[in-house]
């Protein structure tokens, strides 16, 4: 862009580059629709509305990074909804929680790029033809330019022009003249860079359209297989085809954190990794993966990413009937990162005469501590399960509504009756309304360890506590527009290195036909010219001056160095 | 699993120290040396407007002999203007040798060079013998990261000194390194360990340094344009505005492509770690509104129009997004970046 920036005149900001054969845009004086779109296409595609529109685009994200944004942090937006309805209420009209897809967003950035092409597409033809183009004659007075010398050497036109070819420069001549430039690459590169752009966004909306993203919490011991079905979450672009998934499948044999376990950062984990099964295809051999943060699993450009990890311990429910009902991993939620002491839901449908709802907690490192139990340290040391409570009644599962796997619906809850729970003060949020009157419930105060059972009152079942295991949640994303995205992006770079660092030069050489006496005449020397060098960049900065002083030593060895 | 040697991770907490001091005493040798060295305004504006200008000062043949007026000596008109500015300052010296500044003035400066060497040294041992002590890049906390951004700083400043001749900005590189490591000390400090999972890759290497390199180099690009806004004309022993506008462009030409290139190196890097090259976490927000600032800089000094006063002011607002963006950031905002481990 600087080419045409430096020449337009003080004060003006950056116009319509004027080589493109465009004049700056001026408001037409009569109102012709035909008039009016042309001012309405020059001034979009001006350099400086290009710019405008490039400090509108920044300025337009910061509130997505002031704001919680709904599909990075939704947890914080629905907080921001419950602490302040009536405010969240009205910065979800103006998108603020959608900013990065917000229709004013996609605004300036498709005008940007509609203005970005409309201005780089021009150019490339201006530069395509001074590509080709000679460059000018000298100007009369050489010695008027701010890089100039003169000196008397045998040199020819001729002679001049090979050795300013020698070092690159483009090179024209005429009578008694050269004409050198050298630099074009400055121009190239400005337009790569532009030109990148455009291919950056372009990818983008490619990995938009035609990719997909999808999340799915496996058990350590089972499997996935890439199918629109086994994911618990997927998102797929407009225009994907969900027979088109990559056939792959795998299982989680086991998973595997380590953890600080002493000193001041006790606790702080250190290497997580899933060691997976995989089949590529169906059909194809199995292949081992150690799946970690970082190394995500590819399978033809399909991205399997750990992202998450939490504990899944197993229990076995024997209903009243004295059948099996439930007999299997529960997978928590982490309620406290730094210990992984976790909350659980356990539903059994299938338990006789009543369904059965179970709340417990998690402690992978279970102790006492005045009273209470709890978890100290991440790793499962000493595993423990503690109940806080288990009701009898209907799930409310049958109504239609759709549940959350990992809480009991709240409105069941109520009408269920309590059979058990947990002395003391039951943890915020699982305090259930509970019914008063006869028939309260068992308390229950020590937790279970692996192996232990829990007999519930009145012959309702049991509750045994088998073992432990681990989940991972897992991310997956197929992105066709990533590799575009990073080729683009280096060409962006490459194109910004060249036209920030190479300077647009001209060198100049008259060469008189005889000498002409400076200080001592050298008339010994027959054929010596009088030469005149003239040379000037049209970007500043930098250090032409060392390299016009080499050119004067290439032109004039015997002057060995210019200075 | 990371071994942990204590002993080192001390001796890195008093080299620290020891820097801090180092650049403080060079601080005040680079301070006695504007104070009472030379003005270097005036020599300076004689050199700008080499030829004529400089001739009202310094004997004619010095000013032949670098610039090359129009008599032309043998291919005369080829000195940078540093190159210039030198040789007119040595004969400026001559000139006016009738006022010359006290000489300790400049040995004050010369020392001042040589503690802030000093002073890098153990400012590089100190990231060193931390990386060492825990076995890993010595950058993975916000305290490491300021650390390292400061020695950025400093070598970026002792390079281009070096090359460019730019002694005056000392006292104020120094101190503004000596204030970091000041800062990160009293507020960032964490105990060396190791890092959690999700820095534990070699992009670490690629992407901070990157980033810190080049956020070494918009420092010192920092620092002139306060200088340059602050500065008073009749200032005449401060640098002058083209040295902090040729020195500020400079340094941004450099880190640029240095910062687009971090930038880059994230996205592969959240390609990796987060599944996703690109998704609009505050950090990348901020390092992109970062990008746009300094990319409007540049073009800014490019515009006629908006040449000097206009431009400083546009670096500085992209100096703040980056700041903003290291440290508002991550006390203010959060996100997905987990080197924002500060202590509580
Ligand atoms: C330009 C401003 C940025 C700065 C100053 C910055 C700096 C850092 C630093 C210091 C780290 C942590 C390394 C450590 O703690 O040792 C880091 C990590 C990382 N950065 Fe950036 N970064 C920037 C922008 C970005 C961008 C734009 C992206 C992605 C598009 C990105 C992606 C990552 C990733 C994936 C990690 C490692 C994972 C993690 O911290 O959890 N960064 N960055």
């Amino acid at each position: 862009m600087s080419e045409t920036e430096r020449t337009g005149r003080a004060g003006v900001a950056v116009e319509t580059p004027s080589p493109a054969g465009q004049k700056p845009a001026v408001r037409p004086a009569s109102f012709g629709a035909v008039a009016w779109a042309r001012w309405f296409w020059r001034t979009l595609t001006s350099m400086r509305t290009a710019l405008i529109l490039l400090f509108l685009f920044a300025l337009a994200s910061i509130p997505g990074s002031l704001w919680p944004q709904r599909g990075i942090a939704d947890a914080r937006v629905a907080q921001y909804f419950r602490d302040d309805p009536g405010l969240a209420e009205w910065l979800d009209r103006f998108w603020l929680f959608d900013v990065f897809r917000a229709p004013w967003f996609a605004a300036i950035y498709l005008l940007l790029f509609i203005s970005l092409i409309g201005c780089v597409l021009p150019r490339a033809a201006v530069h395509l033809r001074e590509l080709r183009r000679k460059p000018p004659a000298p100007p009369r007075n050489l010695v008027r330019l701010p890089h100039h010398a003169s000196f008397d050497a045998g040199l020819t036109v001729e002679e001049a022009a090979a050795r300013l070819r020698g070092r690159r420069y483009r090179v024209t001549t005429g009578p008694g003249w050269v004409s050198a430039e050298k630099g074009y690459l400055r121009e190239t590169g400005n337009l790569l860079f532009h030109v990148s752009l455009v291919g950056i966004l372009v990818a983008v909306a490619m990995g938009a359209l035609y990719g997909y993203r999808g999340n799915v919490l496996v058990v350590e011991g089972e499997g996935f297989s890439n199918t629109v079905a086994a994911y618990d979450r997927y998102i797929p672009g407009q225009q994907v085809n969900a027979e088109s998934l990559e056939p792959f499948s795998f299982t989680v044999d086991d998973f595997q954190a380590t953890y600080i376990a002493q000193g001041e950062r006790r606790g702080q984990p250190l290497d997580y990794s899933a060691r997976l099964k995989v089949t590529d295809a169906p059909g194809a051999a199995e292949r081992d993966y150690d799946l970690k943060v970082n190394e995500p699993l590819d399978v033809n450009g399909t991205l399997t990413y750990l992202i998450d990890h939490g504990y899944a311990p197993t229990f076995k429910v024997t209903d009243g009937k004295g059948q099996v009902a439930y007999d299997g991993p529960v997978p928590c939620l982490v309620a406290q990162p730094s210990t992984f002491t976790s909350e659980c839901t356990i539903k059994v449908p299938d338990a006789q005469p009543q369904q059965l709802g179970i709340l417990m907690g998690f402690l992978p490192s279970g102790v006492p501590m005045g009273g209470e139990w709890v978890s100290v340290f991440p790793g499962a040391a000493n595993p423990l399960a503690q109940v806080y409570g288990v009701f009898a009644g209907d799930l409310g599962l049958g109504n239609g509504q759709p549940q959350s796997v990992y809480q009991l619906d709240p409105e069941s809850l109520k009408k269920m009756k309590p059979l058990v729970m947990k002395a003391g003060e039951p943890p915020a949020g699982q305090k259930p309304d509970l019914p008063g009157g006869a028939g309260a419930p068992v308390t229950q105060a020590e937790p279970l360890a692996v192996g232990q059972k829990l007999d519930l009152p009145g012959g309702a079942g049991s509750i045994e506590f088998t073992g432990v295991k681990e989940w991972v949640a897992l991310q997956i994303t197929h992105d066709p527009g990533r590799m575009p995205a990073l080729v683009f992006s280096a060409l962006a770079v490459l194109g910004l290195v060249l036209s920030l660092t190479v300077r647009r030069r001209r060198v100049w050489v008259r060469v008189k036909n005889e000498a002409v006496a400076t200080g001592e005449p050298d008339r010994s020397a027959p054929g010596l010219r009088h030469i005149e060098v003239g040379g000037l960049t049209r970007t500043e900065g930098g250090d032409f001056g060392e390299e016009f002083a080499e050119v004067i030593a290439a032109l004039n060895p015997g002057v060995k160095d210019a200075r | 699993m990371p071994v942990e040697n204590s002993g080192l991770a001390v001796l890195s907490d008093q080299l620290v120290l020891v820097t801090v001091l180092l650049y403080v005493f060079a601080m005040i040798g680079y301070a006695l040396d504007l104070g009472f060295g030379r003005p270097r305004s005036r020599a300076r504006a004689a050199g700008t407007e080499a030829g004529a200008d400089a001739g009202t000062e310094v004997p004619a043949d010095a000013v032949l002999a670098t610039v090359g007026g129009g008599t032309a000596p043998p291919a005369g008109g080829t000195t940078g203007p540093v190159e210039a500015v030198e040789a007119v300052e040595a004969a400026g010296r001559d000139a006016t040798a009738g006022k010359e500044p006290p000489s300790w003035a400049s040995r004050a400066g010369t020392v001042a060079v040589a503690l802030t060497w000093l002073g890098w040294a153990a400012h590089l041992s100190a990231i060193l013998t931390r990386g060492i002590s825990v076995n890993r890049w010595p950058w993975g906390n916000m305290y490491e990261f300021v650390v390292a951004m400061c020695l950025a700083a400093v070598a970026a400043f002792l390079f281009m000194d070096l090359r460019y001749r730019v002694r005056f900005l000392g006292a104020f590189v120094t101190v503004a390194a000596a204030l970091g490591l000041g800062f990160s000390v009293k507020y960032l400090e964490v105990q060396a360990g190791p890092v959690v999972p999700a820095l534990n890759s070699y992009w670490i290497a690629i992407h901070v340094s990157a980033a810190i390199i080049a956020s070494g180099l918009f420092t010192v690009a920092g620092v002139c344009g306060i200088l340059y806004l602050v500065r008073k004309d009749t200032a005449l022993r401060l640098p002058s505005l083209e040295d902090l506008d040729r020195i500020a462009h400079r340094a941004i030409v450099i880190s640029f492509p240095i910062w687009t290139f971090a930038v880059i190196a994230g996205a592969l890097w959240a390609d990796k770690a987060w599944g996703r090259y690109w998704g609009w976490d505050p950090k990348e927000v901020w390092a992109f509104i970062t990008w746009i600032a300094y990319a409007a800089y540049l073009h800014a000094r490019a515009t006629a129009g908006f040449k000097g006063r206009a431009a400083m002011i546009v670096q500085l607002i992209a100096f703040a997004c980056l700041l903003f963006n290291l440290v508002g950031v991550n006390v203010f905002i959060g996100g997905l970046h987990s080197y924002a481990e500060v202590p509580g």
